[in-house]
């Protein structure tokens, strides 16, 4: 028996199956402080909660449902919202994930589609609102009504790519 | 997608708990977070060594990529130039035909220009500033707008100063960290500059509206005297901003003040300078070497 090479059927690296999720998840989150742009308004879509919402519909039992509150922790540390907002809101979202898919036998994939941009609209509308307390509130939707369409439509691209990355996840050796 | 299988936990007492923890976890831990987000907009120099520590991991990723994509869009631009060159050629003479004939109607402008500069007596950057700096990268996912700055602490930089840039105020400093730190920008919604107008000093409050241009409003409720390209320029009222810098020109009137767009563009502006806080003490150690520099001025005279 050839103890050098892989055996036959099996399974993916325990820590590549952890990791990739989180990992992924993670430099969403913290890529927009990265790139080189000074934005006037909030123009790049949430890609952390993205990756984090299709990852919750591609894969509903792989995290626990308090998984939201270290993701959400390190995406505030980026993000410039305050500090325990995505924690509180990711985590909510969890939850109505977990619950929506014991509600909805069958999702398809305009089901996600629509729970996922659902979930956009109602996170980052509440973050704006707890991030400037004091505003007028048709003034501080507004400013996040652009990130939220187009959230909304990337969000089959990022189910893709979060598929792609299952793939990768899942590769056996 | 299928419904999941393992849902319920059926029989077994060890799956069954496990899953309410989770529950249990998740949902005080919730709470907790949108309690902690209340808690830090009510104090947010409470959590801001948190937010310095995952600064300081973007601002080296941040510094590359800006070197890096700021030289590929140096090579597109010329290489456009190229491209562009026959088209670009006929649509400069016909501005050059139309510039000829704006250059007389804009002489008369001229003088009253000159006026207005004398007006805004701009600072001398280099007076007051107390470091120099750029703009490396700022939020752009949530409606907080705040920009990482290239220099930090090791160059004596510390909350609470401001931050201009050769056109025109950018913003003030909300933390600083060993190597970068944290500007909270002109446009963001809870940032509010004393400014007055610089023609004839008329007091007003200009705040972000959170999308790149600016609230004007007026002490003065009763008339709305703004007029599209009336120059703003800090008051040094309240104690943060020094007087006379630039801020913005109003674009619009509007039914309780006017649209303001600022003078200068955080995202294009190259470099910024930190200046000192305008306070009593900072005055006074700026009024000290105000009388210090004449003897000199003397010395060289003769």
């Amino acid at each position: 028996m050839n103890q050098k090479g892989p055996r036959l059927g099996e399974p993916a690296s325990l820590w590549r199956m952890r990791i990739v999720p989180i990992a992924s998840v993670m430099f969403a989150s913290a890529l927009p402080l990265m790139l080189p742009l000074i934005a006037n308004s909030p123009v790049l879509p949430p890609l952390g909660l993205l990756f984090f919402l299709c990852w919750q519909l591609l894969r509903a039992e792989m995290w626990p449902v308090w998984i939201g509150l270290p993701l959400g922790l390190w995406d505030d540390l980026f993000s410039g919202a305050p500090i325990g907002t995505a924690m509180g809101l990711w985590t909510v979202a969890s939850i109505a994930i977990a619950y929506s898919s014991q509600r909805i036998y069958w999702r398809g994939f305009f089901h996600d589609w629509a729970i996922a941009a659902a979930s956009v609209a109602i996170i980052q509308s509440l973050a704006a609102l707890i991030t400037h307390p004091h505003a007028a509130t048709g003034r501080v939707l507004g400013l996040v009504v652009p990130q939220i369409i187009v959230s909304a439509l990337l969000v089959p691209l990022f189910m893709r790519l979060t598929g792609k990355f299952d793939n990768f996840r899942l590769k056996r050796r | 997608m299928v419904r999941p299988a393992h849902r319920r936990p059926g029989q077994s007492r060890k799956a069954q708990y496990s899953l309410f923890v989770a529950y249990v976890i998740a949902v005080t831990g919730a709470v907790a977070g949108l309690l902690l987000a209340i808690l830090s907009v009510v104090d947010p120099i409470g959590f801001a060594q948190l937010r310095v520590a995952s600064q300081e991991i973007a601002a080296p990723v941040a510094r590359a990529s800006r070197s890096v994509i700021g030289s590929i869009s140096g090579i597109d631009d010329t290489v456009g130039a190229y491209v562009a060159a026959g088209t670009q050629n006929r649509r400069l003479r016909k501005e050059l035909a139309d510039t000829r004939r704006e250059l007389v109607a804009t002489s008369s402008l001229q003088e009253e220009n000159r006026q207005l500069k004398a007006l805004l007596k701009l600072q001398e950057t280099d007076k007051t500033a107390l470091a120099n700096g750029y703009l490396l990268t700022s939020t752009s996912t949530s409606s907080k707008r705040i920009a990482l700055l290239s220099i930090g602490r090791n160059l004596g930089v510390a909350a609470g100063q401001p931050v201009r840039g050769a056109d025109g105020l950018i913003g003030r400093v909300l933390g600083a960290g060993p190597s970068v730190s944290q500007v909270l920008l002109l446009t963001d919604v809870d940032n509010i500059v004393p400014v007055r107008r610089a023609r004839d000093g008329l007091p007003a409050l200009a705040s972000g509206r959170g999308n790149g241009d600016l609230d004007v409003r007026t002490l003065n409720i009763a008339n709305n005297p703004f007029k599209p390209g009336d120059i703003l320029v800090t008051s040094g009222t309240g104690g943060l901003y020094p007087p006379n810098i630039p801020v913005a020109i109003v674009v619009r009137r509007q039914d309780d003040g006017a649209l303001a767009r600022p003078l200068a563009d955080p995202g294009k502006v190259d470099a910024v300078s930190v200046l000192r806080p305008y306070t009593p003490d900072n005055i006074e150690a700026q009024g000290l070497p105000g009388p210090a520099t004449p003897p000199p001025a003397p010395a060289g005279a003769p």
